[in-house]
């Protein structure tokens, strides 16, 4: 069982458009479990101090820079992805302890830990046989 | 948009894929999620691969997140590199997916070379999620400079 728990992904508004380069929107998987929500995605090619995670007023936004890994003098045989950075934010309804919010990148995933606000937790009520 | 969904690359030479390109098969498992997709609407299999060519080198590189190097086997062969591999999926304790795009599962990919590689001296490393694999050319595959001696 769970508690009712809305993870829309957000529009990108017109600012977005000013950004520079090539962006990419990262596949992620948003699993829930009794204490947190957590967000995985795959962000291959970026340094761990290349990913930016913000949470504000509800929205999360991930953002990871990925270096070139262009070499100028190579010539392309076969291309079949382009490389960039990756950008993407969810708006999530959950009450979310932004406080505890954490995060481990480990072989290109992202893994974001949003854990649950105490008021958000499913409770056990019990009941009491009466006298 | 600026966020452009990736896009294939319009390199004159990637018609050459059909003949360079032979996928053995898909995947043992059925995956879910983008690289699904993809490989329905490209029919190029996973993962994605740039190849590209410097000096006496080959490369060929693919963006495996979430694989570790243990769960990835490449081998050169008969003039084919065959990358198989496998990435495992969520845990599954008491848990609600609220979506679910990053694919998992079983791959082999295989890519016929260009030319002949030295299958000795194949290099492979992967870090962030990006394999990459330096293919060293055979000698018979080099270039040879011809000297034009005066008649």
């Amino acid at each position: 069982m769970t508690t009712q728990t809305n993870v829309t992904e957000r529009e990108q508004n017109g600012a977005e458009r000013t950004r520079t380069g090539r962006w990419f929107r990262p596949p992620v998987d948003i699993i829930e479990n009794a204490n947190e929500l957590l967000l995985l995605a795959d962000v291959p090619g970026a340094a761990s101090d290349a990913i930016d995670i913000d949470f504000e007023d509800g929205v999360l936004t991930v953002e990871a820079t990925v270096a070139s890994r262009w070499n100028e003098e190579a010539t392309p045989l076969l291309q079949e992805y382009g490389v960039g950075n990756f950008h993407r934010s969810f708006r999530v309804s959950e009450q979310i302890d932004a406080s505890r919010i954490h995060a481990e990148y480990t072989d290109g995933v992202l893994t974001i830990h949003l854990p649950k606000a105490e008021a958000a937790k499913p409770r056990k009520i019990q009941v009491q046989a009466a006298g | 948009m600026a966020l452009a969904r990736r896009t294939n690359g319009m390199y004159p030479l990637d018609q050459l894929r059909s003949q360079m390109d032979r996928l053995v098969s898909d995947f043992f498992t059925p995956m879910t999620g983008r690289y699904a997709a993809r490989s329905e609407t490209q029919g190029r299999g996973f993962p994605a691969l740039n190849v590209w060519e410097h000096n006496d080198d080959l490369y060929a590189e693919a963006e495996l997140p979430g694989i570790k190097s243990e769960d990835l086997e490449i081998s050169v062969e008969g003039g084919d590199m065959t990358i198989r591999g496998q990435r495992g999926g969520s845990p599954s304790e008491e848990t609600t997916y609220h979506r679910r795009e990053r694919g998992s599962g079983e791959f082999v990919r295989v890519l016929r070379l260009p030319v002949e590689v030295d299958a000795e001296h194949v290099e492979a490393t992967l870090k962030d999620g990006v394999l990459l694999v330096k293919l060293p050319k055979a000698e018979s595959a080099k270039p040879k400079k011809i000297k034009v001696s005066a008649g």
